[in-house]
């Protein structure tokens, strides 16, 4: 296998990847040491330090082939997390888990904007990310675009995701990114954030309830 | 006669185990895939009397299975290639979402939910086993009566 042009192509990303380590690595330490300190905490309410500085801002193309920014969903919360559909195991988990959120919300689900953002933009086209996200959740919205405007919009939301050789891979690459959820408020600040696993579709949905609920109070 | 149609038969039922009883196999199952073009992913549950190792897997629907564990730490998921898989003695060993898989690549069809399809398992000491695996949903977590 040639992974030589592949490995040239990668470099920039390469870039960005590490520094999005840095701050992650620095993020984890914080996350921990809050962890240690109050253990029993509300688990929505955890969140990694440096979360002033996640906002969301990209732009991107969603599935039905629209350029789209985070200023198009300003009327609603958004809800962001990222992916890529050559992931089998934890990908399809993580989808069906915001499905399930977006079902529990019902009539609220119009209040929010899922995201799913590719990490792979290179396999993930337009055109997949149309089918992938359909079979989900119907109020889904995929987005993709070039692998600067996929970095650059994982590097507002402090995302960490990477892409490493492995000549035993479909196209020799294999992915890791990170499975947070983000809740961003509809001027697109950091508002919370969710894990699969640790929290419960259900207290999700509820956590999202309660924030429409006094907004549309005040 | 007679016998052959018990042998057809029992080769016929999904989820068991032939060749041999050296190693039990069960709960086989895969979820569905969306695109034809992306890998799948299959699940099994694994137990040796004596220990054993799994060495290969192979399908005639696949060009190649990988066992994959997933690494997550601090919300950051990474799939690890394993060449072999470790069998302890008498301890079952079961693949599940988030945990171990069995990544299906080069796929000759999709996996469509409700149906079936050979895994050949090539073990250290018991050897060569086949298993039918059934295709479940999408985002599925396990056949039901291991889930519950
Ligand atoms: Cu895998």
């Amino acid at each position: 296998m040639n992974n030589i042009p592949k490995i040239n192509r990668l470099k920039p990303l390469r870039h960005l990847a590490w520094g999005a380590l840095a701050i992650v690595v620095a993020a984890s330490a914080g996350h921990l040491a809050w962890r240690t300190l109050y253990p029993s905490t509300e688990p929505a309410r955890v969140v990694v330090t440096g979360e002033a500085l996640i906002k969301s801002q990209f732009s991107l193309i969603d599935h039905t082939g629209q350029r789209v920014s985070e200023l198009d969903y300003r009327d609603r919360w958004q809800l962001v997390f990222f992916g890529f559909t050559y992931c089998p195991d934890i990908c399809p988990t993580t989808l069906s888990y915001v499905a399930n959120i977006l079902d529990l919300l019902g009539g609220d689900a119009d209040h929010v904007a899922p995201l799913f953002i590719t990490v792979d933009p290179a396999r993930d086209t337009q055109e997949v990310m149309a089918e992938y996200v359909s079979v989900f959740h119907p109020q889904l919205i995929g987005l993709t675009g070039t692998e600067a405007e996929v970095a650059s919009a994982a590097q507002s939301f402090r995302v960490f995701f990477e892409k490493r050789t492995d000549e035993t891979a479909p196209d020799g690459y294999l992915m890791a990114h990170s499975g947070y959820i983000y809740l961003m408020t509809p001027d697109g600040k950091y508002e919370a954030i969710f894990l699969e696993g640790r929290e419960t579709p259900e207290t999700v949905a509820e956590q999202i309830q309660l924030r429409i609920e006094k907004e549309n109070r005040s | 006669m007679k016998p052959f149609l018990v042998v057809l038969a029992l080769a016929l039922l999904p989820g068991i185990a032939l060749a041999n009883d050296a190693i039990q196999i069960s709960a086989a199952w895969a979820r569905a895939s969306i695109l034809p073009s992306r890998p799948g992913a299959a699940y099994l549950t694994l137990q040796s009397d004596q220990g054993d190792r799994l060495l290969d897997v192979t399908s005639p629907i696949a060009k190649t299975i990988m066992i994959h564990q997933v690494l997550q730490s601090d919300g950051v998921s990474r799939m690890l290639h394993l060449p072999t898989l470790d069998l302890q003695p008498g301890q079952a060993l079961a693949m599940a979402p988030g945990h171990l898989h069995l990544m299906m690549l080069g796929l000759t069809e999709k996996l469509v939910e409700g149906t079936e399809f050979p895994l050949v398992l090539q073990f250290e000491n018991a050897g060569e086993v086949s298993v039918n695996v059934s295709v479940l949903g999408i985002a599925a977590l396990g056949p039901a009566e291991v889930d519950q």
